[in-house]
């Protein structure tokens, strides 16, 4: 059988399949389906210093082929993550990744100091939530923010560091740039593009927060684009994600340009995803001769 | 196993009204496990998220779902026909916890009416089941009521059947003589049932609904404001802390 494991910033993952972040919050659900070992990792909920309680409902609305989130970083804060969460996600043989969320570089520092004292495995940063004001999205919007935050934070974290990308920017590669000149260890993109839905019978947004983070399959284009574009603009690791639902889907961005993968709206689909997804790469690849998923990466013929 | 994503055959289908639905699924294991209250996560072809339903009973290794065609998913459905399989994580959710020493009134408000029937019939012979229809042509689930030996009272709002009125009305007719209600329907009435049942000092359940993603409780979308015991709001969410809440715990 092929070999799935990938090395992402000098840590080891069994398979490139990661959960991702928002979709399985801190792995307890869907643990009770299978072992969390499926996954190569997981990224956990979006974590904040303090406890946020999140938006109002209504926060899903569908879409064709996808779905709005407008959650709002509800999450039990960076202390209870470490002092409940952490110590029962590290035995469950999984890499363990923090999303870190803030409003302020003050705040982006602080829990990446925190998070760095800890046995998380990487720290994602999340520069790029739509659904709060200030969900820090602001700092993902352009390259110089971008780069700015990225500083800032590089000199309080000791772990390998992954930025999440927004997708909603006008030159994707820029941004990428920025991020690793900055110190990033790997990106991972694309966070959800913002969306919006009307009730046409009560002409009122289905989403209470009015507009929302748009996933699920109708990304999937935009996803697979953006990391094809990111991929050869800069040399650390891409993380491709994005409606990822089909072993042909992962495999499809894999040869985009991803080292590694993330799925999150498909577990709402089928919670079976990551099995599939798997039994799907080994196939894939031991029917080509390929030894190793590596050899995939950036393949595309262009 | 607490729930499973599992395929369940479809062996029996009839349409109780031009837009409700009652389906027999077939799976032995999800249906022993499976509580009053709880609900299942159909798996919708083409769509990316799967639709909540209700259980409406369990009979034997049968699940029974009684739903309304509301928009395009559930519409997708109802078109599945007798020896298809429907995909369902079940079964998920906090049901009611039913005791059998107490006097309960149940209390079921259009298609909020189907999940009653098996919290009855846990409930046994001494319950009291109020349900209210929109008129005539909306009332399902007369008979299956009546088989399971409750004391059935129903009203339509506009007096074609039954009682003429809400079920608010019978309600407060006999609330004093109850322990315990239970509650599912739209969310004014759970709201005016919760406030009687406080005024009459009654134990109150209720179950509610929301705009659902995963079902499980990972993706924290189906939120509901609690109250907090400081008086400040929180959010919990239908698929996991509910669908059934504490009528006192919700803030309305």
């Amino acid at each position: 059988m092929a070999d799935l494991s990938v090395n992402i910033a000098g840590v080891h993952f069994d398979n490139p399949i990661i959960a991702a972040s928002g979709t399985i919050g801190f792995g307890h659900e869907y643990g009770e389906l299978y072992p969390l070992s499926v996954f190569g990792g997981i990224s956990c909920k979006g974590t904040t210093l303090k406890e946020r309680p999140g938006n109002p409902p209504p926060r899903i609305a569908e879409t064709p082929m996808g779905m709005l989130n407008a959650v709002g970083l509800q999450n039990p804060g960076v202390e209870h993550f470490i002092n409940v969460e952490l110590p029962w996600l590290k035995q469950q043989n999984t890499v363990v990744i923090a999303n870190a969320a803030g409003s302020t570089e003050e705040d982006y520092c602080k829990i990446t100091e925190i998070l760095s004292d800890t046995d998380v495995d990487m720290i994602e940063l999340n520069i790029s939530c739509p659904n709060v004001k200030e969900g820090g999205a602001q700092f993902g919007t352009s390259p110089e923010s971008v780069e700015k935050i990225t500083k800032a934070v590089r000199k309080h974290c000791t772990k390998p560091l992954i930025i999440k990308l927004s997708p909603n920017v006008a030159d994707i590669a820029a941004v990428a740039k920025a991020a690793e000149s900055a110190g990033a260890d790997a990106v991972s993109l694309i966070n959800t593009l913002t969306g919006m839905r009307i009730d046409i019978n009560t002409r009122k947004p289905i989403i209470k927060n009015v507009t929302g983070g748009m996933s699920g399959p109708a990304v999937f284009p935009v996803a697979v684009r953006m990391v094809y574009q990111v991929k050869k603009a800069v040399k650390i690791p891409v993380i491709g994600l994005g409606g990822i639902s089909t072993w042909q889907d992962a495999v499809e961005m894999i040869m985009a340009g991803a080292d590694a993968i993330q799925i999150g709206t498909v577990l709402f689909t089928d919670p079976y995803a990551p099995i599939k997804i798997s039994e799907g790469l080994h196939g894939y690849l031991d029917s080509h001769d390929i030894a190793s998923v590596t050899e995939l990466t950036a393949t595309v013929k262009v | 196993m607490k729930f499973d994503a599992q395929d369940c055959k479809l062996v029996a289908k009839t349409q109780l009204t031009p837009t409700i639905y009652d389906f027999r699924l077939q799976n032995a294991e999800l249906a022993e496990i499976t509580k009053p209250g709880q609900f299942a996560h159909l798996l919708v072809p083409g769509k990316t998220l799967r639709r909540p339903i209700s259980i409406c009973d369990v009979e034997g290794d049968m699940i029974r779902l009684v739903f309304e065609v509301r928009g395009e998913g559930t519409k997708i459905l109802a078109g599945t026909e007798v020896g298809d399989t429907i995909n369902m994580i079940c079964p998920l959710g906090k049901g009611f916890d039913i005791p059998t020493d107490k006097k309960i009134i149940f209390v079921g408000g259009g298609i909020g009416v189907p999940p009653m029937l098996y919290s009855a019939k846990s409930a046994g012979k001494n319950s009291v089941v109020i349900n209210g229809f929109r008129d005539k042509s909306a009332v399902i689930l007369t008979e299956d009521f009546k088989k399971i030996g409750c004391k059935l009272i129903e009203t339509t709002d506009n007096g074609s059947y039954g009682i003429h009125g809400f079920v608010t009305q019978p309600l407060e007719e006999m609330i004093d003589n109850a322990d315990m209600i239970c509650a599912c329907g739209p969310t004014p009435m759970l709201k005016n049932i919760a406030a009687m049942a406080q005024q009459h000092q009654k134990e109150c359940f209720v179950s509610l609904e929301q705009r659902m993603a995963c079902g499980v409780g990972a993706c924290l979308g189906c939120a509901v404001g609690v109250k907090k015991a400081d008086g400040s709001t929180t959010y919990q969410h239908v698929c996991k802390n509910g669908p059934v809440f504490r009528a006192e715990e919700v803030a309305w």
